[in-house]
């Protein structure tokens, strides 16, 4: 693969136009074919292991193949203790933290990308640079202040760290949607007798929205998959997210990986169709950052 | 979330457009006819715009950060916690016993050298793949788009799950398939007794993990490529090798960089991979800086070691973080 870009021995001559290229292609499909079965096994995996029989799962010999499909274990993942109220803690903290997230930062990305005002530049670079900082030195000083302020063991204290950690990212790529919506219009619905109010409203949320709803959802993908602060701001099970909940599959006497299969299906499951349909709106809002506001 | 997890849509990896691909989402004329917004001195509206971003960031990244500082310079265990003492000053103590420990360098030897196999791994690799994705016909590279989106999409912690249950001792899929070659006796084989076998198996989720991210972004970098100048290449002799050196290489290149940058920052920062597969509850054989920072801080309950280990890890990385920025500034990302 290393001289991947070297012709294959079968075309004869080294100056080829792109339609000959095709001759040669085959090499490659299959090499990009073995790599694709190798990226996605992992996640077959964990679907066949979801739904084949426990006597398989515990067993020596693992067939690549389930002998029979059975829904048992998701049987069991359902019953696993405070399932419901994981799902509940889930979505509370996560959708509250979008929706307040998204409001500011669509805020702040506006100013960003529509005023030049002093210190804006230092902004920009301050929300890049707190992303690279390593976790451990966010939670613990967050961990020993919500305890000072009563705020462990609480929805609020999750919300509201799950809320800010969404803001560097979603402003930054809301920014670059803004930045592509010409000035103009929003001038011109001016000349027109809107207010800014007006224009924003009307000219400028519409044309956002497609990129807002990218943003969004990107940002409650991230929180749906938090686990760390969760598992450490939050000691009550009653109150477990799903990623914690998951962690109560192992216990001392083992892990029951058919359960833990299915469970891992279901949380992650919603995280994939999201996934896939903002794939092609999140390489455009990584690049449109390039065009310069 | 913490960094090293997030799905990498934060931080800005400027891909270069070529006219042809230019696609504004709203089809409008990119920058140059655009007369910049004004700067308008003293005007209000947009310092109140931004003010409820740049107060949540200062209460739950700048202020936890001071914090960190500040605590790294006291005492504070597990009664200041629950009682609500003030702790006492130490000085530099904390950073005297960390800096005298022995355990704290081979610590950051440990992570510096997993962080260079794994940023080097995910790399190559990944520059391999995106190469060939160029060369694929289009449903192949359709496929294996679909596959690294999928294997994008796994939460960490499924991912993690999932590497957990392959290498099980018992009845992973990875001794199944190894003792069908090396025989029985493979069966049962634990992987993580050997620190340098379990950080194998952690690399392989990393690295695995990473490189979705890493072939996509440049993948669309490649398309940047003119295809007349590597035709043109060609036509005048240059092989397969020349051609990526010399005409491919210095278009990908920016991106390449800061990738790999981002990479680094990540590698360096591991945590998620290690704590979940450990169980929880890493032995010390397998403790990074931020694991180390975390079991001083919530298994020995002395907040302020843990601080000061974060605060290490924090100065060790700025100069990279910096780096990065700089390149940011040289594509025009932050303007």
């Amino acid at each position: 693969m290393s001289t991947s870009t070297a012709p294959s021995s079968t075309s004869e001559d080294r100056p080829r136009l792109r339609p000959d290229r095709r001759k040669s292609r085959w090499h490659y499909d299959v090499i990009g074919l073995v790599t694709a079965v190798v990226m996605a096994f992992p996640v077959y995996w964990l679907i066949i292991s979801a739904l084949r029989p426990n006597q398989e799962i515990r067993s020596y010999d693992q067939t690549l193949w389930p002998s029979s499909i059975t829904f048992d274990n998701f049987t069991r993942a359902v019953k696993q203790p405070n399932f419901e109220t994981a799902i509940q803690s889930s979505l509370i903290v996560s959708v509250t933290a979008v929706v307040g997230g998204m409001i500011i930062a669509t805020l702040a990305a506006l100013a960003i990308g529509r005023f030049r005002f002093y210190g804006r530049k230092a902004l920009l670079m301050v929300l890049i640079l707190v992303q690279m900082l390593p976790p451990t030195a966010m939670l613990i000083p967050i961990y020993a202040q919500l305890n000072a302020m009563g705020g462990l063991d609480e929805y609020w204290g999750l919300i509201v760290v799950y809320l800010v950690s969404t803001l560097p990212f979603a402003v930054v790529m809301i920014r670059g949607f803004v930045v592509n919506i010409p000035v103009e219009l929003e001038e011109s619905a001016m000349v027109d007798g809107c207010t800014r109010m007006g224009a924003f409203v009307r000219v400028v949320f519409p044309l956002l929205a497609p990129g807002l709803a990218a943003a969004s959802i990107f940002a409650l993908v991230n929180a749906w998959n938090e686990y760390l602060f969760a598992y450490i701001l939050i000691n009550d099970d009653s109150k477990y997210t799903l990623n914690v909940w998951l962690m109560t599959f192992t216990t001392e006497r083992g892990t029951d990986y058919g359960a833990l299969m299915a469970a891992s299906t279901m949380i992650a499951l919603p995280v994939v169709v999201f996934f896939m349909i903002i794939q092609k709106k999140m390489a455009a809002g990584l690049t449109s950052g390039a065009v310069k506001g | 979330m913490t960094v090293a997890e997030k799905k990498a849509a934060g931080p800005p990896v400027p891909v270069p457009r070529s006219p042809e691909a230019a696609s504004p989402p709203l089809g409008a004329a990119p920058g140059k006819s655009r007369p910049r917004p004004p700067r308008r001195k003293g005007a209000l509206l947009p310092y109140l715009l931004v003010g409820p971003a740049i107060l949540a960031v200062a209460a739950v990244y700048a202020f936890p950060l001071v914090k960190t500082v500040i605590m790294s310079f006291q005492d504070l265990g597990r009664r200041e916690l629950w009682t609500g003492e003030a702790p006492p000053w130490v000085g530099f103590e904390q950073f005297t016993n960390i800096l005298g420990d022995g355990e704290f360098w081979s610590v950051t030897g440990r992570t510096v050298v997993f962080m260079a196999v794994c940023v080097a791994a995910t790399m190559a690799i990944g520059l391999l793949l995106a190469l060939l994705m160029a060369r694929l016909t289009t449903w192949v590279r359709l496929v294996l788009t679909f596959a690294l989106v999928a294997a994008w999409s796994m939460p960490l912690m499924v991912a993690a799950s999932i590497f957990r249950w392959l290498a099980d001792s018992d009845y992973g899929l990875i001794n199944t398939l190894i003792a069908k070659v090396a025989g029985e006796d493979f069966l049962g084989h634990n992987w993580f007794l050997d620190p340098r076998q379990g950080f194998a198996i952690i690399a392989l989720l990393v690295i695995w993990g990473a490189i979705p991210f890493v072939v996509i972004t440049l993948y669309a970098a490649l398309t940047q490529v003119p295809r007349e100048l590597e035709e043109a290449a060609a036509l005048d002799g240059a092989g397969a090798a020349k051609v990526f050196r010399f005409v491919t290489w210095p278009v990908i290149r920016p991106v390449f960089t800061m990738v790999a940058t981002l990479s680094v920052i990540w590698d360096f920062n591991v945590f998620g991979q290690i704590w979940l597969l450990r169980g929880n509850k890493p032995e010390p054989d397998y403790e990074t800086l931020g694991l180390y920072s975390f079991s001083k801080a919530f298994e020995s309950t002395s907040f302020s070691q843990g601080s000061a280990i974060a605060l290490i890890t924090v100065v060790l990385l700025s100069g990279v973080a910096v780096y990065y920025l700089r390149q940011l500034m040289k594509t025009g990302e932050v303007e």
